[in-house]
């Protein structure tokens, strides 16, 4: 046990966490890539509108219409779908790094990132208010 | 124009953008606001939406190439990430209630400190510091690497540093940008780290702040998939690209003349929102 605590260095951590973050930023792009090609292919060749503010349809507002949308094929669900993986990296991030500080029996820390960790799951999951 | 000639014209100007930002050291995210609402007439929400997404994306992606440089100081990043967490989601819930005319004065106007707090020169504070003991309980104090060996340092004036990015967590959400010029004034001098240390640290901080907020912009639906995907890929591929120009090029007079275009866009973000012609 004494051996595994060694290990998980900040350097350890750190390496591990940018890996996490290429990764992540990475797989979004592509997906986000792959259905914008979608999108224009189906969509291209009408007008934009964005001169003046809409707001996204409801489906594309919270996290299980994205899905539905992305599973149904449709180029801005997979958009979407992309984005939602590209914010997902920061939180994993976090939630990566409660884990590692806990590792490292830094309690203090644990505490912090839970902190933010709870932050963002507010902002995700109750930002409809 | 029909939306595949908008979309390569806006992922044509991310690029420029994400080029440019990653040169003068503003982030791409602070150009490309402007470049959206003022030469394309894209609404202002549209524009922050799609912004705010491609701040996540440029910060994750130099972030992981600034963490195994060794830089960086998890701790001080995760602690001061709960006063920019918490002060993004109060900015984006705060952009709901203002007209789109007050943010856009206040966007210009923080375009403005920053293209010059950015052409200032910087003045690192040398000599030995003496340990805070706040700071030393946290376990902020710590060394990067240098030429001549690892250079400790340690930080100092943590509650002011906690309060400055707070303020920059409100900004960032409101805007939808990194919170790059208030950092300088938090880390830099406010807690007296180094340079490279507060610059990595702070990128980093950026993406988990910017994911703070885009929850609650994406629930209000000012995240377009359409708009959001050329902001996104054009300003990576063109920071990319600008970090590896930096390392070669003089950017001297390169950040001058950026400098000066940086300077006009925000005048004219601050008479649009003015005029109310946004």
């Amino acid at each position: 046990m004494a051996k595994q605590t060694l290990q998980w260095t900040d350097q350890y951590v750190e390496e591990l966490i940018g890996n996490l973050l290429r990764v992540g930023v990475t797989l979004a792009a592509a997906v986000v890539l792959f259905g914008g090609i979608v999108y224009l292919f189906r969509h291209g060749r009408a007008a934009p509108q964005y001169h003046v503010f809409m707001g996204e349809p409801t489906d594309l507002r919270s996290v299980s219409g994205i899905v539905k949308d992305a599973l149904a094929f449709r180029g801005r669900g997979l958009i979407q779908l992309g984005l939602l993986l590209l914010i997902a990296t920061p939180v994993a991030r976090v939630a990566f790094s409660v884990a590692a500080f806990a590792m490292q029996r830094d309690r203090l820390y644990v505490v912090v990132a839970l902190i933010v960790l709870a932050v963002l799951m507010c902002s995700l999951t109750g930002g409809r208010a | 124009m029909n939306i595949i000639e908008f979309t390569l014209l806006v992922w044509v100007s991310s690029l420029l953008a994400g080029f440019v930002g990653s040169l003068t050291g503003l982030g791409g995210g602070i150009i490309i606001t402007p470049v959206l609402t003022l030469a394309l007439g894209v609404d202002l929400r549209y524009a922050i939406g799609a912004t705010l997404v491609s701040v996540i994306a440029t910060s994750s992606g130099a972030a992981a190439a600034y963490v195994r440089e060794g830089f960086s100081n998890i701790r001080i990043g995760m602690f001061l990430e709960i006063a920019t967490t918490v002060g993004a989601v109060m900015g984006a819930l705060l952009a709901a209630r203002i007209s789109t005319g007050a943010i856009s004065i206040i966007f210009g106007l923080v375009l403005l400190y920053s293209a010059y707090a950015s052409s200032r020169p910087r003045h690192e504070r040398v000599g030995d510091c003496q340990p805070d003991p706040l700071a030393t309980r946290l376990k902020m104090n710590g060394s990067y690497p240098t030429p001549d060996g690892p250079k400790s340092y340690c930080a100092q004036a943590v509650p002011t540093g906690f309060s400055l990015m707070f303020g920059a967590g409100i900004l960032s959400g409101l805007l939808g940008i990194g919170p790059g010029a208030v950092k300088v004034i938090a880390m830099d001098q406010a807690m007296g780290l180094p340079f490279k240390v507060s610059t990595t640290t702070s990128n980093f901080m950026i993406g988990v702040t910017a994911a703070a907020s885009a929850g609650v912009y994406l629930s209000r639906g000012y995240i377009d998939p359409g708009l959001a995907t050329p902001v996104m890929l054009g300003v990576v591929v063109g920071a990319l690209v600008g970090a590896r120009v930096l390392t070669r090029a003089k950017t001297r007079w390169l950040r001058l003349v950026f400098g000066l275009v940086i300077g006009i866009m925000a005048v004219e973000m601050i008479y649009h929102g003015l005029t109310g012609r946004l």
